[in-house]
């Protein structure tokens, strides 16, 4: 029974772990951007959260959109200053500044926050709150939240592509940056509303994992960043659902790997990892294949 | 031969788009030296010429996706050297780029959408593109990958069409398609040309160019080599220009090819 | 056309192809020298600042290498520390079985080089992004694997034996030769390296791969060989920091496997100059400046560094030393290339039209 609860938290737990990745995949998808710094912005908004929860005082809930909101609009500005000067230079240039980036990021969390963690100070008996299925399955109701939040923002990100017009014209750049500006389309503003988009989620994403476990300045490399990657590749660009179905299989390969000996969990899914990299690059549900 | 559909060279009405000792380069290779032209409204604009002449480069920079290195466009009396490609296209700058260069993971009818999002008002509809291409009404939500090229290169012109450009510029329309095919989308010029579009084409086939040009251009390793009605050059001229048989009477004759010459030699 | 060219044309090639420098034999001397000064530092300075020249000596050899593999090879790595890690277990599990530490640092290199082999075949067919993530992986992967052996210090570490000398002035010292010897070794290496074949073969690849490949360069072979060159590099450069520590630490902050290296690596390569052998040498000497200056600001020279960095990868994208080298063009370590035609001489040059160099030179394309 044990190794049916971990599939069932291994399930869970790649929602929240789709919710890391769907920002990255469309910056990576779109602006074709290897953002190392990627890991970072989750714990920066977390960050946030507790600085806006510290200041104002108000629920957990409300600080959310709050949050979101603030990382967006960090996003489009990032985009269209340091990334795009960046992404013009090359896709060398590019993975260097996005690292330094990160070490920036965390090396000033660490300075000016110390190196001790933030908890989002959320009610600790939300978070242990669980049901039980028959006498020997349980499941947290937090773990459940989140992965149907996960399902909600999928849905509504894959709404906005297919049917909106600035989903649309996403698309289209993502295709052919030339051929979209033949039709009028300034690209950097597109790919800064993909940024914006992207930061959003990565906020909420972050959010949401700060109220499961505490922050560290470096849990965004250390973590957060080979997560994102992880479901990603092994769910394959380019294709939402496959990024949930990416984080299933991550979730469920590390629990499955702490069952074997509980050191084993990250283990299990950087192995997981290199052997999706390594055999089928395009991941599971390849529609382009990236060369 | 086509005739021009209003004599607005010859009247003292202003070109629509002028192109100005253009110099064009690739890296350090010179691709077009000191290029200058004049569309008028209502004109059929031909630019022929062998391959790596600079006919496409030439498109390309108009368009505003390359960066000439001197001389100057003019578009509507108004200098766009410097404007980005995306506001020359809300400008009224249309292009159907060679390739056909279609969005793959949309569909015909997004296709259409992302080129009618910056649309100008104009009489170029969703509803008048399919009339002008029946088959895309069935056809709408398939993905444009699995068309064939002839499909691809309509959906290209519709995606154009429905930003309701001014003057509208074909690279290569005939590129990787079958003769019929081609004459077939040729077939639609008329069409276009009556809603009010001007249209710069380049093209290789020449006999294809000479048939729907009111105006034509011979472009031969950057430089011109030919310019002239179609009416007023002869196909030795032409064959002269393209090939760049420097020094021949013919090529010598095509390059100061004026209306009042006679056509025949 | 200038007349070099229809010199070469009408006599049918005799072209003589030299250096960039006059004289290289003079470079060579000056090299000797300063490696001699440096030789004798132990015998006039205290064992403080021999300590301080060991981390630069570490930090200027990983500098050397992450420049051999992002500036000449265009492979972005940010997970060199694995290498730098096992330099140090390879240091560490021979000196367990008696070996003293010192002994074992050709092991430690050699070792990291025959690791580095079959994750090459792992990663070599990834692109430029997917290939810096597989690296990160890779290295913290092999952390994880590497603490879970409680022999060899699991988690926390584990002391080096052998090193509890009761002279302690001539422990600095030997340390400090051995970090010295590494440092001579690395970016000889890597100047011979880039003088031969493999230059040109690497410049070629990043002028236009697919005119390199079918002109008979060995494209693979020659990143394969900077990859493992790189990894010995960065071997030896572990192995002379768990000497200099006295112990091994694994982990990801502080610990030999901790990312912090690479960033060190990048950064003192990207602001002295990517693409250039100077390079590492001056902006080694940068973040020593900048360490030594912030020393009791921990996390704020990395957070400069990083600045500074990503202000130099976007507007002076050949570093401090590539500044120096457009107004002066001085070449410490020449690799470029001139052609001569028959007959032309220096001061033929100098009076006519100067014919193109084509040097070797590296500069980052993108």
């Amino acid at each position: 029974m044990a190794w049916v609860n971990a599939i069932i938290q291994g399930i869970l737990t790649g929602g929240l772990y789709a919710l890391f990745a769907c920002g990255l995949s469309l910056m990576f998808g779109v602006m074709k951007v290897v953002n190392l710094a990627y890991g970072d912005l989750a714990v920066v908004a977390g960050y946030i959260g507790v600085g806006v929860i510290a200041a104002t005082h108000m629920p957990f809930l409300w600080a959310i959109p709050i949050v979101v909101v603030i990382m967006a609009a960090l996003g489009y500005v990032l985009q269209r200053t340091l990334l795009q000067a960046a992404l013009r230079r090359g896709e060398l240039i590019t993975l260097i500044v996005t690292f330094g980036l990160s070490i920036v990021i965390e090396n000033g969390l660490l300075q000016f926050f110390s190196a001790n963690g933030k908890g989002l100070g959320v009610n600790q008996s939300f978070v242990t709150a669980s049901f039980s299925i028959g006498s020997q399955i349980t499941i947290a109701w937090l773990d459940v939240i989140i992965f149907a939040l996960a399902v909600v923002v999928l849905l509504g990100l894959q709404y906005y592509l297919s049917s909106t017009k600035y989903g649309r014209l996403i698309r289209a750049v993502a295709d052919d940056r030339e051929a979209a500006q033949l039709s009028g389309a300034d690209y950097r503003h597109v790919f800064g509303i993909a940024a914006a988009i992207a930061f959003g989620t990565v906020a909420l994403a972050g959010m949401a994992y700060g109220t499961t476990t505490v922050l560290y300045p470096t849990t965004g490399t250390d973590t957060i960043l080979l997560i994102a990657f992880a479901t990603v590749v092994i769910g394959g660009l380019g294709s939402l659902w496959g990024t949930l179905l990416g984080g299933i299989v991550l979730g469920v390969a590390q629990q499955v790997g702490a069952q074997i000996n509980i050191s084993y969990e990250l283990l299990a899914g950087y192995l997981i990892f290199l052997v999706v990299l390594i055999v089928r690059p395009q991941g599971l549900t390849a529609r382009r294949i990236q060369s | 031969m086509s005739e021009p559909v209003n004599g607005a060279r010859h009247s003292n009405a202003s070109p629509i788009l002028e192109v100005r000792d253009l110099v064009v380069h690739h890296g350090q290779l010179r691709a077009l030296s000191g290029i200058s032209l004049q569309v008028f409204p209502g004109e059929v604009y031909a630019i022929i010429g062998a391959n790596g002449a600079g006919k496409s480069t030439l498109l390309r920079t108009i368009a505003g996706l390359h960066h000439p290195t001197g001389g100057s466009i003019v578009y509507d009396g108004k200098d766009v050297t410097g404007l980005r490609p995306e506001k020359r296209a809300t400008a009224g700058i249309g292009m159907v780029p060679e390739g056909r260069r279609l969005f793959p993971s949309l569909t015909l009818e997004e296709n259409l959408k992302v080129g009618a999002t910056f649309a100008r008002k104009g009489p170029w509809t969703f509803d008048r593109v399919y009339e002008m291409f029946p088959w895309m009404k069935d056809r709408r939500e398939q993905r444009t990958a699995q068309m064939s090229g002839g499909e691809q290169q309509s959906v290209a012109i519709g995606r154009a069409l429905v930003a309701n450009p001014r003057v509208l510029m074909l690279d290569e329309l005939s590129l990787g398609l079958a003769p019929v095919i081609v004459q077939r989308i040729y077939g639609m010029l008329p069409q276009i040309l009556e809603s009010g579009v001007t249209v710069l084409l380049v093209e290789q086939d020449v006999s294809q160019a000479l048939r729907v040009a009111t105006h034509l251009q011979c472009l031969l390793e950057g430089h011109t080599t030919l310019e002239g009605r179609p009416a007023d050059v002869t196909a030795e001229q032409v064959e002269a220009a393209y090939f760049g048989m420097a020094g021949s009477a013919e090529a010598e004759r095509a390059l100061h090819a004026s209306p009042d010459e006679g056509s025949e030699s | 056309m200038s007349a070099v060219t229809d010199a070469t044309v009408r006599s049918g090639g005799d072209v003589r192809v030299t250096r960039s420098r006059r004289n290289v034999a003079w470079t060579g001397i000056g090299a000797l020298v300063v490696v001699a000064i440096f030789a004798y530092l132990p015998y006039v300075v205290y064992a403080g600042t021999t300590g301080i020249l060991v981390q630069a000596f570490i930090v200027l050899t990983l500098a050397s290498m992450w420049n051999l593999l992002a500036g000449y090879a265009g492979l972005v790595s940010v997970g060199q520390q694995a290498f730098l890690g096992l330099g140090a277990y390879f240091v560490l599990i021979p000196n367990m079985h008696g070996v003293s530490a010192f002994a074992a640092l050709p092991i430690a290199a050699i070792g990291a080089g025959i690791v580095a082999i079959p994750l090459w075949w792992l990663v070599s067919r990834l692109r430029t992004g997917y290939f810096a993530i597989a690296t990160w992986v890779l290295a913290t992967a092999i952390m994880l694997l590497i603490e879970r052996f409680q022999s060899i210090g699991g988690g926390t570490g584990m002391s080096l034996s052998g090193l509890d000398w009761a002279n302690k002035a001539l422990l600095s010292a030997a340390t400090y030769w051995a970090g010295l010897a590494v440092t001579v070794l690395a970016i000889g290496t890597v100047y011979f390296l880039l003088r031969g074949r493999l230059g040109l073969v690497l410049t070629a690849i990043r002028d236009d791969e697919t005119a390199a490949r079918s002109s008979g360069a060995r494209v693979g072979l020659a990143r394969m060989l900077v990859f493992v060159v790189a990894a010995i590099g960065c071997g030896a450069a572990g192995g002379v920091l768990a000497i200099q520590q006295l112990q091994v630490v694994p982990g990801t902050s502080g610990g030999v496997f901790s990312v912090q290296w690479t960033a060190y690596m990048a950064f003192a390569t990207i602001i002295g100059g990517l693409g250039t052998i100077e390079g590492p040498i001056v902006g080694t000497i940068v973040y020593m400046v900048l360490k030594q200056t912030l020393q009791s600001y921990n996390a704020w020279y990395l957070i400069i560094l990083g600045l500074v960095a990503i202000a130099i990868t976007l507007f002076a994208r050949r570093g401090l030393w590539g500044l120096l080298d457009e107004k002066f063009n001085i070449k410490l370590f020449p690799v470029g290339y001139y052609l001569w035609a028959p007959g032309e001489s220096r001061r033929r040059r100098r009076n006519g039209t100067a014919s193109p160099e084509t040097p070797a030179k590296a500069s980052v394309t993108s």
